[in-house]
């Protein structure tokens, strides 16, 4: 049984803005992974168009996850980040690029605008492969002696941690393919729709890639998933990732514009909940536990009462914000 | 490469790098999205043209500095783990929940609401706009509130305990987050950003008047810009001398670095205007003192006593020639403020704002002098709190993450890279933004894709008509 106290409903708290982050920002890292198969200027712009009055609250749940992370599991963040440091680099130079790059490209010539456009790609390349790298990262286990990382600065990389660092960046790209093809119309739509399927195709390998990989790394995994009585827990997570393709494969196929964004967040949020399964209740994965991470009470109880109030209020006006540049996308009447 | 340095200097130096280039950022939109809220107002209130053309003129500024502002930041929210994990350990449980009420209440309300503000104006009505850029501009003063809470009980730790694990936790949230020093930085640093905002608007409107006297645009917001400076510079240094007071009760070593203080005074201390501080000396060399006066400044009396850094072990010594010199400029930038302000509101009175040329000139040299004085005041207080991270009980030596040189100086390396490739191109496309004046009719980013695409924007119209009449 799961006992409910602070410390549990904290790394739920966590969990759930890391995942609204990967809901959020993966959409619009994933249009610049698939920015330069767009070549066209106009459809570039649309591209842009489409996320740049909401990308800078996508990469606020980015702060939030790291910010939150330090305020409720301290010990995790310590040894996290020296542990991913390369890693949390690369991603932090990536956004870097692709953060400017939506102002910038709108200030500059024809010529400069390229560059700031291979800045828009490339930077969303990096913070995708790095965020990847960072999950295999922590999933294979991290030296811990004492409240200290005590391994290298490139342990890190391994062919598990490049797994799923290409895995994420399939699934970005799925996002961002089926986000186009809810946010436009005509030729960009008709594209998009093609990606998707060879997309959906990749990320149903990753998926299986990944899920047949992590139980080999530690045993603690393979009886996670495996053993009674818990797989009576973690039996539906497959049958429903098998529900949710074919749900999606109808919509690629029938052309309802409107579900395949939805139903890739659908296999999103249950590859994240295979991971919590995975995982729980270690925050490092083998070595500490959320208890054991978890600042004072009295720390947490000061933001619970932050985070109940104010969670609700930001969901309500980012709603708002996306529903004020709701529908589809037209060239030359955008936003920018 | 790196084998051999010291990976605290590294980090550190990691620091104070992007933490410099970070701040600059906030400095300007703290204030430009308060004067973005102010110009929205006016013209709803008013309804004259030239208040919507100044508000899209700056609000393109505005987007370019607060996507810089947001890259630059999570940096900041990530590197405490990185380079700093073990004082994001000890001191996380105090420090963490601060900056995760900076994010719930102020990033997600301005970025939340920044799309609006940037894109929205057609899509919900005035007021709702109005409403949306007030919501940036609140959040943006949220964000100082939690953060300099954050950075000030590093300075001046207040309601705390210590844990079994060594880690801080806290007693009392309240005697926290408003800790002794707290209510002096944030009144100084929120001046700063509106001086610093008002400093970079006179600037471009005095650039466009020594072209053109009779713009319109620009000679609105030059004026406003010199009533800011006018009112706000004497405050902000009524609000300083007090932060230094402040300082001398709880940070007193941090005085003593900044006055170039190495020897203790029994009968009146004196004001050391300039010189050469030498720590190894422990003394300021060609020193051009007013004797008492230092005494008189810090202890409203001449003959009181001041203790130097003579009672203080070297161990616990700041670096005391950067102290000593970023101070000296900070004070040096307010002056030339109080300077501008004070010409400025001469030239008024006479009637001559908009003519007198040598005012329009200083005020386009002051341009960026609240960056300049920003930059100063933090490291003063940075360098001047060393070599500590929490403030005489957790040394920065002590803070540092587990980590070895060459990893600490090739990340220091790629941000520094990166950094000047990108922020000093963003900072061309504000300057070339700056460079043309705001024009009748000005559009925000919403609608000026096309106009920039086809490059420069024609400067026929340029020529308001309302408010020139002159």
């Amino acid at each position: 049984m799961i006992a409910i106290d602070i410390a549990t409903v904290f790394a739920f708290i966590i969990a759930f803005a890391v995942f609204v982050y990967v809901v959020m920002d993966g959409f619009d890292l994933g249009l610049g992974i698939l920015f330069p198969l767009f070549p066209a200027k106009a459809d570039r712009d649309v591209i842009m168009n489409s996320v740049a009055p909401v990308w800078d609250g996508n990469e606020t749940w980015l702060v939030l996850g790291g910010g939150g992370l330090m305020a409720a599991f301290p010990l995790a963040y310590a040894v996290l980040m020296p542990a991913l440091y390369t890693p949390m680099i690369a991603m932090l130079i990536g956004l870097i690029f692709r953060g400017v790059a939506f102002e910038f490209r709108w200030r500059t010539t024809q010529r400069t605008r390229n560059r700031w456009d291979v800045a828009f790609a490339g930077g969303s390349w990096l913070a995708t492969l790095a965020q990847g790298i960072a999950l295999g990262a922590i999933l294979q286990g991290i030296h811990v002696e004492g409240r200290h990382y005590a391994g290298g600065w490139w342990d890190w990389l391994t062919p598990f941690s490049i797994l799923t660092g290409l895995a994420l960046v399939v699934g970005y790209a799925l996002l961002g393919a089926t986000w186009l093809v809810l946010k436009t119309e005509g030729e960009l739509r008709d594209k998009a729709y093609g990606l998707s399927w060879s997309l959906l195709f990749a990320m149903l390998g990753s998926i299986g890639a990944v899920s047949i990989a992590t139980p080999f790394l530690h045993i603690q995994y393979a009886q996670r998933w495996f053993t009674w009585p818990n797989i009576i827990l973690t039996a539906p997570v497959p049958v429903a990732v098998a529900g949710v393709t074919i749900l999606l494969l109808r919509s690629l196929a029938r052309k309802q514009d409107n579900q395949p964004f939805f139903l890739t967040l659908a296999l999103f949020a249950l590859s994240y909940a295979g991971l919590g399964i995975s995982m729980y209740p270690f925050i490092v994965p083998q070595s500490i536990t959320i208890w054991q991470a978890a600042s004072p009470a009295n720390s947490q109880i000061f933001m619970l009462f932050g985070v109940a109030v104010l969670i609700p209020l930001i969901l309500g006006y980012t709603a708002w914000a996306y529903w004020v540049f709701r529908g589809k996308v037209r060239a030359g009447s955008g936003y920018h | 490469m790196f084998e051999g340095w010291d990976a605290v200097a590294l980090a550190r130096a990691q620091f104070a790098f992007t933490m410099s280039f970070h701040i600059v950022f906030p400095a300007f939109t703290i204030g430009l999205a308060s004067y973005l809220a102010v110009l929205e107002a006016l013209w709803l209130w008013s309804g004259r043209e030239v208040f919507i053309n100044l508000f899209n003129y700056w609000l393109k500024i505005f987007a370019v500095v607060f996507g810089m502002g947001v890259v630059s930041g999570i940096v900041m929210s990530y590197q405490f783990g990185t380079n700093w994990s073990a004082f994001s350990d000890k001191a996380g449980p105090v420090i963490g929940p601060l900056m995760a009420y900076e994010v719930l209440t102020a990033f997600f309300l301005e970025a939340g609401f920044l799309g609006v503000m940037l894109f929205g104006l057609d899509r919900v009505g005035h007021r709702l706009h109005f409403f949306a850029t007030l919501m940036v501009a609140i959040g943006t003063l949220i964000s100082a509130f939690w953060i300099l809470s954050a950075n000030s009980w590093m300075q001046t730790p207040a309601g705390y305990a210590l844990n079994a694990d060594g880690q801080f936790v806290a007693a009392d949230w309240l005697k926290v987050i408003f800790n002794p020093s707290f209510p002096f930085r944030l009144v100084h640093m929120v001046l700063a950003a509106y001086l610093t905002t008002a400093l970079v608007v006179g600037a471009v409107g005095a650039f466009h008047l020594l072209r053109n006297q009779n713009l319109a645009g620009p000679r609105v917001m030059f004026s406003m810009a010199m009533w800011m400076a006018t009112l706000v510079a004497p405050i902000q240094i009524l609000a300083g001398d007090q932060h230094g007071l402040n300082t001398l009760e709880h940070q007193p070593v941090k005085i003593m670095a900044m006055e170039g203080h190495f020897e203790s005074h029994k009968d009146g201390a004196p004001l050391i205007l300039f010189g050469l501080p030498s720590e190894s000396a422990g003394k300021v060399e060609y020193a051009v003192e007013i004797p008492k006066l230092g005494s008189l400044i810090l202890k409203h009396s001449l003959d009181a006593p001041l203790a130097g850094l003579d009672t203080v072990p070297r161990k616990d010594w700041p670096p005391v020639p950067i102290t000593f010199w970023s101070f000296r400029i900070m004070v040096g930038m307010g002056f030339l403020m109080l300077g501008l302000g004070l010409f400025s509101l001469l030239m008024r009175l006479r009637g001559t704002l908009y003519e007198q040329r040598l005012l329009h000139m200083f005020a386009v040299a002051m341009g960026p002098a609240g960056f300049i004085a920003v930059l100063a005041g933090w490291i003063t207080t940075e360098t001047g709190r060393q070599p500590f991270t929490v403030y005489g009980l957790l040394r920065t030596a002590e803070s540092a993450s587990p980590l070895a040189a060459p990893a600490v100086g090739s990340s220091l390396l790629a941000f520094v890279i990166v950094y000047f490739a990108v922020f000093a191109t963003g900072v061309i496309y504000i300057l070339r933004l700056m460079a043309q004046p705001p024009h009748q009719g000005e559009q925000g980013p919403s609608h000026d894709a096309p106009a920039r695409a086809a490059g420069i924007t024609p400067a026929a119209g340029a020529v308001a008509t309302e408010g020139a009449g002159r």
